[in-house]
């Protein structure tokens, strides 16, 4: 109970090693997800919309994906940046972008295969009104990515709750680097093995803080979406 | 009011339509020309749906072949259509025409007094800032007949725009589509509903299964059929 209490102490008092590694763990989420959306929706709205062979093997294997183990993907981006990676010469191993790369992997599979079903079923039901409108391909993908809108924030959000939630990754290519690669993850499994449980204890209330936080806004904006268009 | 080539007259020639092994229409011959309403009748199944989707362009022929104003031009902005269950796009009612407006090329300045008056001639002017999927099913389906006519279009085909509507909703559509065949617009329609078919039609297009049965002036279909399917049909016995 001693070390609840110190935890609270710890969030309340504004500990700065706390809250810098609260700060770097948003910051990475948030490109992470960022760099996933750019990539992954134009990769969703792709495998719903164009018929090429092989198009149901991606749907799978791109669905399989989004339960990647992220040691394993943090493994393969270890390769790729180390030393003697292909990429090594980048020389961003352990350090924060090395982590955003990783992180944007993982949650990639989850934002396209997500928004691959979402904008599919959309295009199921515009199909008939667009094609007797003449929207044309890029009318039709811009279309359905607005209209999609609202599931697709909540989209965002689920990569977001991997991204933030997730240790392995982050743990391995950025190497738990104590104020430079250090985050809420990393240092929990670090700070409980070494016995800081106030540490400990406090990162994970404010992970599960932000966590709810976050499902919170998820389904504030479904609600809206679905008062404001339907 | 248009410019360039017509799409009129919309001529049949032959057209089959199969999918797999059931064949949907059968060597239909057809000319839909300008003039007083068209309404394709006959029981479910029939063909209708699919001789509107085929006169749209939105399929193609197995086999025979289409041609609008004598040319196979299957992709025309000047033909619209509105569906028997209409999708509103997640907007407010106004921005569903705004969309139609800005498929059709109308430059953002005039979309405004357009929508305004797209949406007064289908008497939807009060819900212009709603969610359109929030609208009633009668509303949505003039909001539909608004989002067509915003094509200008020489040609507007409806699938049984009014199969699944009340009696209040069936008139306005009706309306609607009377004020607009006055303007010149070609109207070419789906019904089973008899009584729709003689309160709307110029000329009749009686199908039964897949095939075109009998053509003919309206007031003629309903006084003197030529066929025993129409008679039948006429009497309200089951034509299958």
């Amino acid at each position: 109970m001693l070390e609840g209490a110190s935890a609270l102490d710890l969030i309340f008092s504004g500990d700065a090693n706390l809250y810098s590694i609260v700060g770097l763990s948003l910051y990475i989420s948030f490109f992470a997800v960022t760099l996933a959306a750019i990539v992954g929706f134009p990769l969703g709205a792709f495998l719903a919309l164009v018929n090429f062979p092989g198009r149901s093997f991606a749907i799978v294997v791109l669905n399989a994906f989004m339960g990647l183990p992220p040691v394993v993907v943090g493994l393969a981006v270890f390769l790729l940046l180390s030393r003697s990676g292909p990429l090594g010469f980048l020389g961003i191993l352990f350090t924060p972008r090395a982590m955003i790369i990783a992180q944007s992997l993982l949650v990639l599979p989850i934002i396209a295969a997500l928004a691959r079903q979402t904008i599919e079923d959309l295009w199921a039901e515009y199909r008939d009104e667009l094609t007797a409108m003449r929207v044309g391909p890029a009318g039709r993908v811009a279309t359905l990515l607005y209209d999609a809108r609202f599931s697709l924030v909540t989209t965002l959000l689920a990569g977001f709750g991997r991204a933030a939630a997730e240790v392995g990754t982050v743990m391995i290519v950025g190497g738990n680097i104590d104020g430079f690669t250090r985050t809420m993850t990393t240092a929990i499994a670090l700070e409980t093995s070494k016995g800081d449980l106030p540490l400990a204890m406090g990162l994970g209330i404010v992970l599960i803080s932000l966590v709810i936080v976050v499902n919170g806004i998820a389904w504030g904006v479904r609600r809206y979406g679905e008062l404001r268009a339907g | 009011m248009h410019g360039g080539m017509s799409d009129l007259p919309i001529t049949f020639e032959n057209a089959t339509v199969r999918a797999g092994a059931i064949t949907i229409l059968d060597r239909v011959s057809l000319a839909i020309t300008q003039g007083e309403p068209t309404l394709l009748i006959g029981p479910n199944g029939s063909g209708k749906s699919t001789l509107i989707r085929l006169g749209m362009g939105l399929i193609e022929a197995s086999e025979g072949r289409v041609r609008w104003g004598g040319r196979a031009n299957a992709d025309s902005p000047r033909r619209a259509m509105v569906f028997q269950h209409p999708v509103m796009l997640r907007r407010t009612a106004a921005d569903n025409i705004a969309y139609a407006l800005a498929s059709r090329g109308v430059p953002r300045a005039e979309q405004a007094s357009r929508i305004d008056a797209l949406l007064d001639q289908v008497g939807l002017k009060h819900l212009k800032d709603r969610p359109a999927r929030r609208l009633s099913g009668g509303e949505q389906q003039r909001m539909a007949l608004a989002r067509a006519l915003a094509c200008d279009p020489e040609v507007l085909f409806l699938d049984e725009p009014t199969a699944s509507l009340d009696p209040a909703s069936t008139k306005a559509v009706e309306d609607i589509v009377r004020a607009t065949a006055l303007r010149g617009v070609k109207v070419v329609m789906a019904s089973h509903d008899l009584g729709q078919a003689k309160r709307l039609a110029g000329d009749i297009v009686f199908l039964v299964r897949g095939r075109v049965i009998e053509q003919a002036r309206a007031e003629q279909f309903f006084t003197s059929p030529a066929t025993q399917e129409a008679k039948a049909f006429l009497r309200g016995d089951l034509v299958i």
